[in-house]
């Protein structure tokens, strides 16, 4: 239906606009990565990027 | 009290706060996510009709942006957080009313939510165990999550399977990042208020969640 589409829009748009000044502050706020902080992250986001492909092997 | 009680009280009374916040934290988070299940599981049996999705996620953002804010810092926001999340489960009855009539659809909707659980719980346990600092991450996280949403926005309209998955892969590896920045925030004394804490953890497993469903309902047989 047409009119879903336009009001689903509507919603992310306003999430978008409501994001950006807040995704601006976030820059200004945030610290600078130290060495080693990058690869402490990825590590365990490189598990859950595995066990996701696990579980679509799963019910394939 | 002398000044050295004094200098090794204060990082105590820090560290006992976080602990506090922490453990309300989960606890509200466990609570709410048992009464999101039981709203889900209500909308799914009513067979309510799709766009009680759009509808409980409207009133839900709402809720977010205009009630919980000026809520936060009293009793009341308890009561906020839980319509929060009650309509936000309420809005998944449609999704997993029509996942649950595929011909692999309880086995798609048991392996999304078990998957949700244990990425949940490791990044959790990853964060809570380390205690590392990630608040490096802040800045990247919510320009990632700006991307996803035009993302979003313009699929809306191109209907591209290709680009939902892709959607979906981003927003799963954005609200684990997510989850390990928002617990990092919490024991470091960056997000003292549990109310608004619970509600960050909730929505990064809702996330996790409907994109978790979404990626494995297109990439399964069916």
């Amino acid at each position: 239906m047409g009119w879903e589409k336009i009001l689903w829009a509507i919603l992310i748009g306003m999430m978008i606009l409501a994001l950006i000044p807040r995704t601006k502050a976030m820059f200004q706020q945030t610290r600078q990565a130290q060495p080693g902080d990058w690869s402490s992250a990825i590590l365990p986001l490189a598990l859950v990027v595995g066990f996701v492909v696990l579980l679509i092997l799963l019910v394939r | 009290m002398n000044r050295d009680d004094i200098t090794l009280a204060r990082p105590q009374e820090s560290l006992l706060g976080a602990n506090r916040v922490i453990k309300n934290t989960y606890m509200l988070l466990s609570l709410t996510l048992l009464f999101s299940a039981f709203t889900a599981a209500l909308s799914t049996t009513l067979h309510m009709p799709g766009w009680t999705y759009m509808a409980s996620f409207g009133g839900a953002m709402l809720l977010m942006w205009l009630v919980l804010p000026r809520t936060a810092n009293s009793a009341s926001g308890i009561w906020v957080v839980f319509a929060i999340t009650g309509l936000m489960g309420f809005g998944l009855g449609p999704l997993l009313g029509h996942y649950l009539s595929l011909p692999k659809g309880p086995e798609i909707v048991a392996t999304a939510m078990g998957g949700t659980g244990v990425i949940f719980l490791g990044l959790s346990a990853y964060a809570l165990t380390t205690r590392k600092d990630f608040s490096f991450m802040g800045g990247f996280l919510f320009a990632g999550m700006l991307v996803v949403l035009i993302a979003i926005l313009a699929n809306i309209f191109l209907a591209m399977p290709a680009l939902s998955l892709t959607v979906s892969a981003a927003v799963i590896l954005l609200m684990s990042g997510f989850i390990l920045y928002d617990t990092s925030e919490i024991i470091h004394g960056g997000e003292t208020n549990y109310l608004l804490a619970t509600i960050r953890l909730y929505l990064n497993i809702y996330n996790i969640f409907i994109h978790l469903l979404s990626l494995l309902g297109i990439l399964s047989d069916d």
